[in-house]
């Protein structure tokens, strides 16, 4: 399914998140750029990508502006290290001018800082943990009908 | 004085030992348990255990209360952030960060932090300026680098030996700032006349130091 508009964006690692979603931007239509400091993480991406694959270290300028960051539409942080992922968050948005930025943080005490810095944050351990709350809150014992569910 | 001082290595035990010798009160913090160990026993410092970059050990260090946090870990992406907690979260006024890449420099300042040097950048620019000029005794970088200060023994096979200040053609932008001559500072004018072992104060920048160097020495290197 072609986008209305072609985006440019670059994916910064190539882990699980990383290559989840470079493939479906690829896929869906846009050009992607994923960057890893290492090649062997390419191979997990999937056969159809179509985009660019830069090796090397994002925390690097040079690395960011050979991906070409200056020209990017959007930008996310999906490297295993908060720091690196707030940090590149930050190269884009605020000396690159980059129009949106994201940046996956899987500590939730670092949050508060992302937001004061006005750094756009996905945290998967609050929303996995939002999840499960929500679901034992929802959660109820069904009426016990004699037998003893413990005993088998 | 209070700095805290995240990091570890040979860099941050010598710069905490010269700290404490000024009186300064220092509090370290890295996350290695056998490093704070072994800088326990060998410093007076404080010494914090845990990841600098998490807001509840930068509080442990004491960060609300410092006068300066000094993140110097060899990852430029966790001295960005314990910077910027640092200065952001705690309040502390001065906030320092080694960077590898020397592009970060700009980078970090332009995002808060108040001093950032690359390492790689003074080592660089010291081996640049010194190799080569024996006559050279003393050099410093002022205004974070932008303008050099130096102190240069004219020999008496100097060229410029004789030659009044206004006959020496020097590139733009340097300037001989003093004259010393037998223990007596002299600033000097247009006329001024330079001797056999006279010491020049030269003000200079990074692209014109090593010019102004070759035409007061007369050395090709």
């Amino acid at each position: 399914m072609p986008a209305d508009r072609s985006l440019f964006i670059i994916v910064v690692g190539c882990g699980r998140l990383g290559t989840y979603l470079a493939d479906h931007l690829s896929h869906e239509g846009h050009s992607v750029v994923v960057i890893d400091t290492n090649c062997a993480a390419f191979a997990y991406l999937s056969a159809e990508y179509s985009g660019f694959k830069v090796e090397g270290d994002a925390t690097e300028l040079a690395v960011l502006k050979q991906a070409k960051i200056n020209e990017a539409d959007i930008v996310v942080g999906a490297t295993h290290n908060d720091n690196v992922n707030l940090m590149i968050a930050q190269i884009a948005q605020k000396v690159f001018n980059v129009p949106k930025v994201m940046a996956r943080i899987l500590e939730p005490q670092r949050e508060k800082l992302c937001h004061t810095l006005g750094i756009v944050t996905i945290c998967p351990t609050t929303l996995a943990g939002d999840g499960i709350l929500a679901s034992i809150r929802g959660f109820s014992i069904p009426a016990q009908e004699g037998a003893d569910p413990c005993t088998p | 004085m209070h700095t805290v001082i995240v990091g570890g290595g040979k860099l941050v035990y010598f710069l905490c030992r010269s700290f404490l010798a000024k009186g300064y009160q220092v509090t370290i913090v890295n996350r290695s348990a056998a490093e704070c160990t072994w800088l326990a026993r060998q410093s007076k410092a404080t010494i914090v255990l845990g990841d600098g970059s998490d807001p509840r050990i930068l509080q442990e260090a004491g960060a609300t209360t410092a006068d300066a946090v000094l993140a110097a870990t060899p990852n430029d992406e966790d001295n960005l952030v314990i910077c910027q907690l640092a200065s952001l979260r705690f309040g502390a006024p001065r906030t320092l960060a080694l960077v590898n890449d020397p592009d970060n420099e700009a980078t970090f300042q332009k995002l808060g932090v108040t001093s950032a040097f690359s390492t790689t950048h003074l080592v660089s620019s010291l081996i640049e300026q010194r190799a080569g000029f024996e006559e050279i005794t003393a050099m410093t970088s002022v205004a974070e680098g932008k303008v050099n200060v130096t102190e240069v023994l004219v020999k008496p096979t100097s060229p410029v030996v004789g030659r009044a200040l206004a006959e020496i053609q020097l590139p733009d932008n340097s300037l001989i700032g003093c004259v010393l001559r037998d223990s007596e500072a002299i600033v000097p004018r247009g006329s001024t006349t330079l001797k056999p072992l006279d010491r020049l104060v030269v003000i200079t920048l990074p692209e014109n130091h090593g010019q102004v160097l070759r035409a007061l020495t007369g050395d090709d290197t």
